[in-house]
């Protein structure tokens, strides 16, 4: 057998055992995200959204739907790979990769595959929700799905960031509670920056999760408040960055090897 | 080729603590070769290296010619690992925990589910293959490492304290099912602390104590050097007193037991006509300690007044 195809085994390994994790426990993984975003559409959508009128051009219940859906994969893509890459560590099963043939990439990729299988499977799900509370008129499906994926592999690469550094299971919830919540909530989910004071649209530019709702939310709507070009740039920017270092991480041995 | 050969392997971890001061070893293809030594002395760092879990400080490995530093997969390939700890996941079921490791090799899911079924009836666990690894007993979780470690066909098998924590009888089997192993082929590297294990089933052996290695040979020129024996014999007829043997050191442990040293120059035959002779009938016959383990705590105990020295 060929070396490559014996990558592809592996790597098809990896991804189908990281897919039946997280649909063996989907009352843990799949749901929370749908209930969470279906009371955001009641609360903040409904019933608050209706006193608020327009923003961004549209009714606020269209505004939020890009930056709801792309939450739910930011946080569920994270979450799939800190927590199965940090329990492989825990448990030590990782070892069973460490000692076999397969090469860094094919286990970082393997990781973030599942973990954007992850995201895909929530994002559907929370799409799935909003239709029962807005008509969704995609502007453009190839955008859509670009930042979609691309969002979900990001954020992938982050968790994996984390598993490879935590040494407990506190070290895998700091950076979601502390970091990455509040990125997201001040990434322009519910806000346009154009509501913002000048000095707080320009803090808000350095959020990088801002260029993603915000890219998401043009291809979803045909509205955004930054340049979308731009946006796609820094997600690929983020994304190379972020598979360079994991794969210098992984060489090294850092947090899997003495 | 050997099936392994290493060369000034050292090892330093972060907090300065030198695991290894420089090994070097080698291991003939086919072999079954013990690898000993006392808690710390240095055998698992050695085999962390060798399997790729552990990264050396300097030295040069090499698995059936692969270099471990140039061809990292080619060694990685030849290699079966079944370490101390337990390492698999508790909460996959057993069969999914050897098919996913055939994977890892690149082994088809069809293919590998063949191989899993094959190790784990030859282990007695195929029956067990749905059930979640965490519900295994001890002996039946060593057995899974032994299953999902040879699912791929591993030429050098690593068994770092294998028997651990088993019952007799579950060691008796796997001593039998390694045997038969490595006579179909595989070089087998063990590491154990019951010395009765590697005596009988290893034909060479290395003995390491503090980051050295210092005893390699094969078993039966190891053993050789033993100078005396101390046997334990069970008698017919009650003694009030020790017998009188010339030429042995003969302690009574109680009514019908006797302690009898021999050197190594010295004759079984001999010995037991002077027992007839002092009218002395000999039921059954046993070492007082296990010979590897006699030489073993020789040669540890000297590597240890040669480091105060």
């Amino acid at each position: 057998m060929n070396r490559y195809a014996r990558y592809r085994v592996a790597f098809q390994t990896i991804l189908t055992k990281e897919v039946l994790r997280f649909s063996r426990i989907w009352i843990q993984t799949i749901l929370p995200p749908v209930i969470t975003t279906t009371l955001y559409y009641i609360i903040f959508g409904n019933l608050i959204g209706r006193r608020i009128g327009d923003m961004g051009g549209v009714s606020y219940i269209d505004f939020i739907v890009p930056g709801l859906i792309l939450m739910a994969v930011i946080t569920n893509s994270y979450a799939n790979v800190v927590s199965s890459f940090f329990s492989s560590k825990y448990q030590r099963h990782v070892e069973e990769l460490l000692i076999s043939p397969v090469p860094n990439w094919v286990i970082l990729g393997g990781f973030v595959v599942g973990g954007v299988a992850r995201g895909v499977v929530v994002g559907i799900a929370v799409t799935a929700v909003s239709m029962f509370f807005t008509d969704l008129n995609i502007h453009s499906y190839g955008w859509t799905l670009t930042v979609f994926v691309l969002t979900s592999v990001l954020f992938a690469l982050g968790g994996f960031i984390n598993a490879i550094y935590a040494n407990s299971f506190d070290d895998i919830s700091v950076v979601p509670t502390f970091v990455l919540t509040p990125l997201t909530y001040l990434g322009g989910v519910f806000y346009s920056i154009q509501m913002l004071p000048e000095i707080w649209q320009q803090i808000s530019l350095a959020n990088p999760v801002l260029y993603m709702v915000n890219a998401f939310r043009y291809g979803l709507l045909g509205v955004s408040d930054i340049h979308i070009g731009l946006a796609l740039v820094i997600i690929l920017l983020f994304i190379a960055g972020l598979t360079g270092f994991s794969l210098s991480l992984l060489r090294r041995g850092v947090g899997i090897k003495s | 080729m050997n099936a392994l050969s290493i060369h000034d392997l050292r090892k330093t971890y972060g907090n300065g603590f030198q695991a290894l001061k420089g090994i070097d070893l080698e291991v003939a293809r086919g072999d079954f070769f013990a690898l000993l030594g006392p808690n710390g002395a240095g055998k698992s760092t050695a085999i962390g290296i060798i399997s790729s879990l552990v990264n050396k400080s300097s030295g040069r490995v090499e698995v059936f010619g692969h270099d471990l530093d140039r061809d990292s997969e080619g060694v990685k390939e030849c290699i079966g690992l079944v370490p101390q700890e337990f390492n698999f996941n508790q909460w996959e079921p057993v069969g999914e925990i050897v098919v996913n490791q055939a994977g890892y090799y690149g082994i088809s899911r069809g293919e590998a589910w063949k191989r899993a079924e094959e190790s784990l009836r030859q282990l007695e666990l195929w029956d067990r293959r749905a059930l979640m690894a965490r519900h295994l007993s001890g002996g039946m979780k060593r057995r899974l490492m032994i299953a999902r470690a040879l699912v791929h066909s591993p030429r050098l098998l690593i068994l770092d304290e294998p028997t651990a924590g088993v019952d007799i009888e579950i060691r008796r089997s796997m001593w039998q099912f390694l045997t038969d192993i490595n006579r179909q082929g595989t070089t087998i590297i063990l590491t154990t602390h019951y010395l009765e294990e590697a005596e009988s089933l290893c034909r060479n052996i290395a003995i390491i104590n503090h980051g050295h290695i210092v005893e390699h040979s094969s078993m039966a020129r190891l053993l050789h050097q033993l100078h005396a024996e101390t046997l334990v014999l069970n008698l017919r007829e009650k003694l009030e007193r020790p017998p009188e043997l010339p030429g042995y050191r003969v302690a009574q442990l109680d009514d019908s037991t006797l302690q009898v040293v021999i050197n190594r120059d010295q004759s079984f035959n001999d010995l037991f006509r002077s027992l007839s002779s002092a009218g002395v009938e000999v039921l059954s016959m046993r070492n007082k300690q296990n010979r590897l383990e006699q030489l073993f705590i020789g040669l540890v105990n000297a590597s240890r007044q040669e480091m105060e020295e």
